[in-house]
């Protein structure tokens, strides 16, 4: 018989008329494992009746060279070959042996759910679904159960104002609306700055550049002092505020306080929900202020408008309600912003993952709420006449 | 023999506070080396310092006769394939299962094809006393004994030679911890490791440590056990021959 000898990295083959020899060399180690794994798929062991192998060449087997080793044995068992070893096989490849051939235990952890699903392959669309539909629906009761606890705390709370952690609110406007005036304002002018070109654009060729200034006032005044500025407020402090909350979830924070007698929705909820309701229309005003101050600039820039003629002109576009009908939609808007935030932040339990995914939903829903609660806004004041 | 962990004149400092003042310390092949040392005696700063995650002021920190301390992170690389390091707390990815934490090193370090990814990672869960059916669940469902031994699984990814453990047994009740000890003799004797453990554990100490360095006065007292229970440092002293350590002590002399 012809014995053909093929020489590889690992393994040297040699087909003798018993079998295969295989005679092992060199390092065995997880380092070598891609070339070791790639060099025993190449043998063939298909109606080879015998397989000796010869471990001794080997000079380093770790484990991981061992399960390889034990992988490549289990396969020509079952390809019908006897396979031993000359001399004593290693050490490791007993220890290999025994601990994965101990009982594992059954595996049953698959629901009824997902075994349906494999079943039938039209229920998995239906069970997604179902089991989506009924998520959601939990999350709203749960949400408006969170929303309900915290009033009723409130409540409970202004009968006793003491509790109202004082200090903590003020740090909470500190952190929400003071640090955040810089940015508003500068969102606020540049969105005037938007506003007023391009209206200029589109009005000074109806010869009616004076309702620039009605445009730049009414809709900054209405609608985008309070919305940008709550749309800020939210990737801002909704985010910090589910971020800081989660974090303490996880650090086993909120249960600490939770078993130490305190209630984490008095202590942690209350006071960001207060902080951003005080700071919201502050903030609003501000960019309320800034947005008219880079009207009028652009206005005596653009369309060389005296500031005596803007201030006058604002003054007649307004009435007397148009700055309130912005004012008064921030405390909603800061109350949405808070819930979302602190809301998803108490929801987290388990892993970093599960935070950073709560506190994009806490930053997504935020604003979308936000923009909602204004469009209702706009029908509630379009009905009464505002 | 070459030293694996040769410590000399280490000085660790924070601002006005010095952890470290010379500190030497040197574990040897296959030996089970603990550390020991009160809170706040830089045990952890240690271990940091060893592990490169925290440059000294002072001193040379050798693995296997390479001195870290000036080493780029291009460097330390296959150095830090070399060993396996289980935290404290377990530092398990919260985001991934028990499977995917085992593989990640390999994934890291290896370029292997997805089945033998999962074999491995399997053998290592079974290997530190997992049942297989923990390999699919994510850290937070685990109990404190499994996430410490799926610290060590992962620890062992790369098959090291050379294993640290910082407090492995604390958190655990006195059955689950024994049974820890157990685990650590097993891997240390089956596979060749040698075996670097933070411990406050008088228990584990005397059940798995042939020499042990304890941290007093900024530096490091170490030798064998027997001789370091005899030393007569006044901490030692309290350490070995306190009020809980008696008892434990008059056993292991007794037996």
């Amino acid at each position: 018989m012809s014995a053909t000898l093929t020489r590889r990295e690992a393994v040297e083959v040699r087909r003798t008329a018993e079998g295969l020899e295989l005679e092992l060399t060199g390092e065995w180690s997880v380092r070598a494992l891609a070339s070791i794994e790639a060099a025993l798929a190449r043998i063939d062991v298909a109606s080879v009746p015998r397989v000796r192998i010869a471990a001794e060449g080997i000079t380093e087997l770790d484990l991981s060279g061992a399960w390889a080793l034990r992988g490549f044995v289990q396969r020509a068992r079952r390809a019908g070959a006897e396979v031993d070893f000359r001399g004593t096989p290693p050490d490791q490849l007993r220890l290999v042996d025994e601990t994965l051939t101990e009982p594992a235990a059954p595996d049953d952890s698959a629901l009824p759910a997902e075994r349906l699903a494999a079943a039938e392959p039209g229920g998995r669309a239906l069970v997604a679904i179902g089991r989506y539909a009924v998520r959601s629906s939990r999350d709203l009761v749960a949400g408006l159960a969170f929303f309900g606890r915290t009033c009723t705390t409130f409540v409970a709370d202004l009968a006793r104002p003491w509790r109202l952690r004082p200090i903590s609110i003020v740090r909470h406007v500190y952190d929400t609306g003071i640090t955040a005036m810089p940015i508003v304002a500068l969102i606020a002018f540049l969105i005037s700055v938007i506003l007023a070109y391009l209206s200029a654009q589109q009005l000074r060729g109806l010869g009616a550049d004076i309702y620039v200034v009605d445009l730049v006032t009414i809709g900054v005044l209405r609608e985008l002092g309070v919305l940008l500025t709550s749309i800020i407020v939210a990737g801002r402090s909704g985010s910090s505020f589910a971020a800081e909350l989660g974090s303490m979830k996880l650090n086993e924070e909120v249960d600490a306080l939770t078993a130490t007698g305190a209630d984490p929705i008095e202590l942690l909820v209350l006071p960001r929900v207060l902080g951003l309701a005080i700071a919201l229309p502050l903030l609003t005003v501000i960019a309320d202020l800034i947005g008219l101050a880079g009207g009028a600039l652009l206005c005596r820039y653009l369309l060389d408008m005296p500031l005596t003629q803007y201030v006058n002109r604002v003054n007649e576009s307004i009435s007397a309600t148009t700055f309130w009908v912005g004012i008064i939609k921030a405390p909603v808007f800061a109350l949405l912003i808070a819930f979302a935030g602190c809301y998803r932040g108490m929801q987290v339990r388990g892993s970093a993952r599960e935070l950073g995914h709560l506190v994009t939903v806490a930053v997504v829903q935020a604003i979308f709420l936000v923009i909602l609660a204004d469009a209702l806004f706009a029908v509630l004041f379009m009905r009464m006449k505002i | 023999m070459e030293p694996v962990v040769e410590v000399r004149g280490l000085v660790n400092r924070f601002g006005r506070q010095v952890v470290h003042d010379g500190l030497d310390m040197q574990v040897n092949e296959d030996e089970v080396f603990g550390i020991v040392g009160g809170s706040g005696s830089g045990k952890s700063v240690l271990l940091r310092t060893i592990l490169g995650l925290q440059r000294p002021a002072a001193g040379t920190v050798r693995i296997r006769g390479s001195d870290i301390t000036h080493l780029s992170e291009a460097q330390l690389r296959p150095i830090k394939a070399g060993y396996g390091v289980a935290f404290q707390s377990g530092a398990l990815y919260s985001g991934l299962t028990v499977l995917e934490n085992v593989q990640l090193p390999m994934i890291e370090h290896l370029k292997l094809p997805p089945a033998a990814l999962e074999g491995l990672a399997l053998l290592k869960i079974r290997l530190v006393g997992l049942p297989a059916d923990a390999a699919a669940k994510y850290p937070a469902q685990l109990s404190g004994g499994m996430v410490k031994r799926a610290a060590v699984a992962r620890a062992l990814a790369l098959d090291p030679q050379l294993l640290f453990l910082d407090e492995p047994t604390s958190g655990l009740d006195p059955v689950s911890a024994a049974a820890f000890d157990d685990l650590v003799l097993y891997l240390q004797q089956h596979l060749k490791l040698t075996i670097v453990m933070i411990t406050h554990d008088l228990d584990s100490i005397f059940r798995t440590c042939n020499r042990v360095g304890v941290i007093v006065d900024q530096r490091m007292i170490s030798g064998t056990l027997d001789r370091i229970v005899d030393d007569p440092h006044p901490w030692i002293r309290a350490y070995f021959h306190g009020e809980r350590a008696r008892a434990r002590l008059g056993a292991a002399h007794g037996a």
